[in-house]
């Protein structure tokens, strides 16, 4: 099959990083994304709590999943801006991992790959 | 009602005498007064009645609200069926077990009147009530019925997410017909430890500390729940609704008015119901105090303010205040509720270290600030003895521990106490009533 020249961009930011993320990337000509609300660690690798008075570990951290497809050649531009809107320096500022899309097809016409965009 | 009119003097003439002579009398006045004595002292009882009741409905949210989703629809139906459990048998058993009225088998010790209470006739007249210079016997029986209810409240949260439905409620009845109104007689009954001037003004002892054991004594003989204490660690397991336990506690904060003031029992003068006023301000000054210092408390030793542990505080500073809250100031009160906050927040976790698992707290706050608000009468009420509280604090605590572990041995052999590991896990309310509290929420 011949390639497309369509990315799959998956991004875990934090939660409350969202609202900027998107209002960035809707800046950048991103025109949709999907979100889902994840538990998981990385190097943050949880954290502990207290409830009446017992410490408990907290092993799965709440983060936001982005996933943006995009024509590849706006990928790079995509990948800058969420690094630098999710950005705060600290532990546990997620992960942006890019993907090369088989085929993207809009159910309503049946357009394919960047006119599905 | 015109005919009445006409025909009221003439009939009261002929069928209460007395009652025409008194207001024709010299004094007419008398009569009138003993008459609102007698009603305002009924009234109290009937409205502090129906603010304790109201405590059944605080215990039952607040305990929704602490134990897990899927325990909530069998702690709702433990609350409902202990309540209803405890007004048949305080009516069968334990009122006239707890008010011999003098009638003792046993000097100060076993009530000599056994059987069913009996109220009033309908429409009792001044001559044949009861006791005409107090208040009617409907109202005091409705009143004390009340706290024998409260007591058995405070045996469901410790116990929660593992004891089966029926050895529980069959303990309630134990617990409500004999073990709480045969102590309640030494006191309150003017038996013995009311002869040795033991002072429990609405029962931090009688009451709290009693409910306490009992629950004491039942969560060391069913355990601890799965997974609560695993490899030398406390595994904390989170309550389901804060906003439903903290509703409870405001519920029961509420109630305890009607506890305090209704205690007064008496609100027929200037000076009793200026009295009742001091127990409500102190009462509420009290729950404050507990719940801003278990607030400091655990900002202090936790880093984090633990909104379950201010809920514990201000319910420790509400039994703390409840042996005295007549004779107190407001800031004595205060400080009394305040030390009753810090003793649940460093409570807690002790008892997590003595692997006794207490599902809401009931046994610090009810057990531990009920202990603390019986000693803590000798601050401000000089009637009040060191060595006469201490004594009737064993007292009472040996009796019920003694009393409360042979009911719950007898279950355990009979029926057993705990569900099985597979029906604790799944959660009580699917595996014992197939039915859940929140059937549109997935499994957590």
């Amino acid at each position: 099959m011949k390639g497309t020249n369509v990315k799959l961009i998956i991004a875990t930011i934090k939660p409350f990083k969202l609202e900027e993320v998107r209002e960035a990337l809707t800046e950048a000509g991103v025109r949709g994304m999907m979100v889902t609300e994840i538990k998981g660690f990385g190097s943050q690798s949880g954290h502990t709590e207290i409830y009446r008075g017992a410490e408990y570990a907290v092993n799965f951290v709440p983060k936001i999943k982005l996933e943006i497809v995009v024509a590849a050649s706006m990928a790079d531009q995509i990948v800058e801006t969420i690094t630098k809107t999710a950005q705060t320096g600290k532990i546990g500022d997620g992960k942006i991992f890019v993907l090369d899309v088989q085929q993207a097809i809009r159910v309503r016409t049946g357009e394919t790959n960047e006119d599905a965009l | 009602m015109k005919l009445l009119k006409t025909l009221a003097p003439a009939a009261a003439l002929i069928a209460l005498p007395s009652l025409g002579l008194a207001q024709d009398g010299p004094t007419p006045g008398v009569n009138a007064s003993t008459d609102s004595v007698f009603i305002f002292n009924s009234l109290l009882f009937l409205i502090g009645g129906f603010l304790v009741f109201w405590m059944a409905a605080g215990f039952a949210m607040l305990e929704a609200g602490l134990v897990r989703s899927k325990n909530v629809t069998m702690q709702l139906t433990k609350n409902v069926a202990l309540f209803s459990l405890a007004a048949i048998f305080y009516y069968l058993i334990g009122y006239n077990l707890m008010y011999p009225l003098g009638t003792w088998s046993i000097e100060g010790v076993l009530s000599g009147v056994w059987g069913p209470g009996v109220l009033e006739a309908v429409g009792v007249t001044a001559d044949a009530a009861d006791d005409y210079s107090y208040a009617s016997t409907g109202s005091d029986f409705f009143f004390q019925l009340m706290f024998c209810a409260t007591t058995a409240s405070i045996v469901s949260g410790t116990l929660a997410e593992r004891i089966k439905l029926w050895p529980f409620l069959i303990f309630t009845i134990m617990l409500t017909a004999i073990i709480y109104p045969l102590q309640a007689s030494w006191k309150w009954g003017g038996g013995f430890l009311d002869e040795a001037g033991f002072l429990d003004f609405a029962g931090s002892t009688v009451v709290h500390s009693v409910g306490g054991w009992a629950a004491l004594t039942g969560a060391i003989i069913l355990g601890p729940r799965i997974g609560k204490y695993k490899d030398g660690r406390v595994t904390p397991i989170p309550g389901s609704n804060l906003t439903l336990a903290t509703l409870g506690t405001f519920i029961l904060w509420l109630g305890w008015f009607g506890f305090n003031g209704g205690s007064q029992l008496a609100m027929g003068t200037v000076g009793d119901v200026a009295d009742v006023s001091r127990i409500f301000a102190n009462t509420n000054t009290a729950a404050a105090g507990g719940a801003i210092a278990a607030l400091i408390t655990s900002q202090l030793l936790f880093k984090k303010p633990d909104l379950t542990m201010i809920l514990n505080g201000a319910l420790a500073g509400l039994v703390s205040i409840t042996a005295e809250p007549l004779t107190p100031s407001l800031g004595a009160a205060t400080l009394i509720g305040a030390v009753g906050g810090v003793i649940v927040v460093f409570a807690i976790p002790f008892m997590d270290k003595l692997k006794i698992d207490d599902v809401v707290g009931a046994i610090p706050v009810h057990l531990i600030c009920g202990i603390w608000g019986t000693i803590a009468v000798v601050f401000t009420n000089s009637d009040a003895s060191i060595g006469t509280q201490l004594y009737s604090i064993v007292v009472v605590g040996v009796f019920t521990v003694v009393a409360s572990a042979v009911v719950w041995f007898i279950l355990k052999a009979i029926m057993g106490l705990r569900v099985d590991e597979e029906t604790e896990i799944n959660g009580l309310d699917m595996a014992e009533l197939g039915m859940e509290a929140y059937p549109e929420f997935s499994k957590g």
